[in-house]
C-alpha cells in the first residue's frame, strides 16, 4: 500500500480567456498526507477548477501544484493521471465493459500480470461493499449506488496516493448519499489515502472533511481550516453565512458523548456514548430534562451529560 | 466471373413444361431445370456486387469517419458531398458514369459504394460521438491516451451505431444491385431484365429472383444482428 501524499497549492491562478476576472485568484494551501479535505463554496467558485488542476485536465497559468513536493508538471499527464483515482459525479463508467474490466482500466494500462489483477478486483469489489459475482456484469445492470461504489474500486484500483473526488454523491437520494458518506469516511480510516473531495453541500463538507477549504466568487480562499474551527471562528460574513445560522448545533454534531467530560451522578434518561452531543440535546429538549446517564455499548454507566455542558462545548 | 455471364435460357413456350407453356404463376420445375445455369450464377455475381460495394464502401466511410471525428470542420463538407450522391438516381448515376467507365463492373460499383458510404458514413460518426462525456471524461482522468480512447472507449461502443448501419446498407445495396443489369448481363436482376423484354413476361423466372434477392437480404441481415450481440453483448442488456 503506497503511502498518502501531501499535495500542496502554491498560489496557483487560472484565467479563462474572454471572462473577466480570475477563475482561481493565488489560490495556496497544504493538505497534509493523509487528510481528508473537502472544497466547498458556491457555483462560481472555482472548486472543481482547482480539483481538475491536480491531475492536469485543466491547465493553470501561474503558480504550482505539487504532489509529495513534485510539480505536477514534472510529469506528461497521462503519466500523472495513472497515479491519481479520480472519481466524478457521473461516475463515467466504461458501458461495455464488466465492473472487473471496469476497475481493471489503470492495472491494465500499468502493465500488472493478470492474477495479481484479478487478486485486485476482488479485493476492491469486497472493500467497497460489492458481490464477488458481480465483477461479471455490466454497469447497466445496477443501481446510481452500485455504480459509484464501482466508480470507487476503479478509482482506487492501482492503489493511488492521491484521489480526486468531484461531486461523487451529488446525483444520489438522501439516503444512499449518506450511507455511501459513512462508508467512504471509514474506507478513509482503513486505506492511507489523501483525498480531494469537491462538493456545494456545506452539511456534506462538515461531515466528511477534516480539512475545509471554502472557496468564494473569482476562486478566491475564504477560509482553509478544521471543521470545528470553521464553525467556532467563521474568517468572515462570506463564510458565515455560508456556513449557516445553525452554526452551533453543527458544531455540537460533531463530537460525541464519548469525547465529552461527563460529571457524576445519575441523568432521566439513558443515552448511547455514541450518540451526537447534538443529538443528545435535542433528545433531552424533547424529553423536557437537562440531565442524561451515558453508557457504553455493554450498558456500563459512564456519567452524566447536562444540558448547560453543551454551552460549555462551544 | 465477370464480363460476360453464362448464358440465360429464355423459356421456351413450345417445349417447355405444361406450367411453362402456360406460364402459370410459379413453375417449380423451371427453377430446378436452370438453378445451375441461370440462378445460382446469378445469385453469385450478386453476392460479389453487394460484397465489394459494401467491402470498399464501409472502408472509405470508416477512415472519413475517423478523420470527421478527429477534426469536426470535416464532417460537413464530407456528408454533404455524400448526399449530394444520393440524391443522384441510379440509372441517371450509371448514365453519367459510363463514358469514363464504360458498360462495367467498375462502373456498376462505384455507383454501388457511393450509396453505401452515404449510409455508413453518418452512422460511424453517430456511433463515435454517442460516447457520453462522462465516460471521455473518466477515461481521460484515468490517463487513457486518445488513441487508448479511440480504441477502447469510442470504437467499442460505436459497434451497435456501426453495425446497424451496415444493415440498411447491405439490404439497400443488394436491392439496388438489381439494376446493375442494366448495363451488366450480371446479378438476380438479369433474369429479371430478360423476362421483362419478352413481350409476355415469364412471370416464373421474375418471381425466383426477386424472391432470392429478398432471401439473400433477409440472410445478410439476420447475420449482421448475430454479430452484434456477439460483439455487443452489453447493448441487448441496455436496452432490456
Amino acid at each position: 500500500m503506497s503511502a498518502a501524499a501531501e499535495i500542496v497549492f502554491d498560489n496557483v491562478t487560472k484565467r479563462y480567456a474572454g471572462r473577466g476576472g480570475d477563475a482561481l485568484h493565488e489560490l495556496s494551501f497544504t493538505i497534509p498526507a493523509g487528510a481528508f479535505c473537502v472544497l466547498v463554496g458556491p457555483s462560481g467558485g472555482g472548486k472543481t477548477t482547482a480539483l481538475k488542476m491536480v491531475n492536469r485536465l485543466i491547465p493553470f497559468d501561474s503558480g504550482d501544484i505539487r504532489i509529495d513536493g513534485r510539480s505536477v508538471r514534472d510529469l506528461s499527464p497521462v503519466e500523472l493521471r495513472r497515479g491519481i483515482g479520480y472519481v466524478i459525479q457521473q461516475v463515467g463508467l466504461f458501458p461495455h465493459m464488466t465492473v472487473g474490466e471496469n476497475i481493471a482500466t489503470v492495472p491494465r494500462l500499468l502493465g500488472w500480470p493478470k492474477d495479481k489483477i484479478r487478486r485486485r478486483i476482488h479485493e476492491l469489489l469486497e472493500l467497497v461493499g460489492l458481490e464477488a459475482a458481480d465483477e461479471k456484469r455490466y454497469p447497466a445492470e445496477f443501481s446510481g449506488g452500485q455504480r459509484q461504489r464501482v466508480g470507487l474500486a476503479r478509482a482506487l484500483a492501482a492503489d493511488p496516493p492521491l484521489l480526486l473526488m468531484d461531486e461523487p454523491f451529488g446525483a444520489l437520494d438522501p439516503i444512499t448519499r449518506f450511507r455511501l458518506q459513512t462508508e467512504l469516511k471509514r474506507l478513509h480510516d482503513e486505506v492511507e489515502k489523501t483525498v480531494i473531495f469537491v462538493t456545494h453541500d456545506i452539511e456534506e463538507a462538515i461531515r466528511m472533511g477534516d480539512r475545509i477549504a471554502i472557496l468564494r466568487q473569482g476562486g478566491v480562499l475564504a477560509q482553509y481550516s478544521t471543521p470545528d474551527e470553521l464553525l467556532a471562528h467563521p474568517a468572515d460574513d462570506f463564510v458565515a453565512e455560508f456556513v449557516g445560522g445553525d452554526r452551533a448545533l453543527r458544531r455540537l454534531a460533531l463530537r460525541r458523548l464519548s469525547d465529552v467530560k461527563l460529571s457524576p451522578g445519575i441523568g432521566q434518561a439513558k443515552a448511547a456514548a455514541s450518540t451526537t452531543v447534538r443529538n443528545a440535546v435535542s433528545l433531552m429538549l424533547e424529553l423536557k430534562v437537562d440531565a442524561l446517564t451515558v453508557v457504553d455499548d455493554a450498558g456500563q454507566e459512564l456519567g452524566v451529560f447536562n444540558l448547560r455542558d453543551a454551552e460549555s462545548l462551544l | 466471373m465477370r464480363g460476360s455471364g453464362p448464358p440465360v435460357v429464355i423459356p421456351n413456350f413450345g417445349q417447355g413444361s405444361a406450367c411453362v407453356r402456360g406460364d402459370h404463376t410459379f413453375c417449380w420445375g423451371w427453377v430446378h431445370d436452370h438453378w445451375n445455369d441461370t440462378l445460382s450464377p446469378a445469385l453469385v455475381q450478386h453476392i460479389e456486387l453487394t460484397a465489394i460495394a459494401v467491402g470498399i464502401g464501409f472502408a472509405l466511410a470508416f477512415a472519413l469517419a475517423l478523420a470527421a471525428h478527429r477534426n469536426r470542420r470535416v464532417e460537413h463538407p464530407i456528408g454533404i458531398v455524400a448526399a449530394l450522391l444520393y440524391t443522384i438516381p441510379s440509372l441517371a448515376l450509371f448514365q453519367i458514369l459510363v463514358p469514363f467507365t464504360g458498360l462495367t463492373w467498375t462502373t456498376v460499383e462505384i455507383a454501388l459504394v457511393s450509396y453505401t458510404l452515404v449510409i455508413l458514413f453518418p452512422n460511424i460518426v453517430a456511433g463515435l460521438q454517442s460516447v457520453p462525456p462522462d465516460v471521455l471524461e473518466a477515461a481521460r482522468g484515468m490517463g487513457l491516451t486518445r488513441l487508448q480512447t479511440l480504441l477502447r472507449v469510442e470504437l467499442p461502443l460505436a459497434v451497435p451505431a456501426i453495425i446497424g448501419g451496415l444493415r440498411i446498407a447491405v439490404v439497400s445495396t443488394i436491392s439496388i444491385a438489381t439494376i446493375a443489369a442494366f448495363l451488366l448481363p450480371d446479378g438476380l436482376g438479369y433474369p429479371i431484365f430478360l423476362a421483362l423484354k419478352d413481350p409476355t413476361p415469364f412471370k416464373t423466372e421474375i418471381y425466383s429472383a426477386g424472391f432470392l434477392a429478398v432471401a439473400l437480404a433477409l440472410v445478410c441481415d439476420a447475420t449482421l444482428l448475430v454479430l452484434r450481440r456477439t460483439l455487443a453483448p452489453w447493448a441487448k442488456r441496455r436496452l432490456a
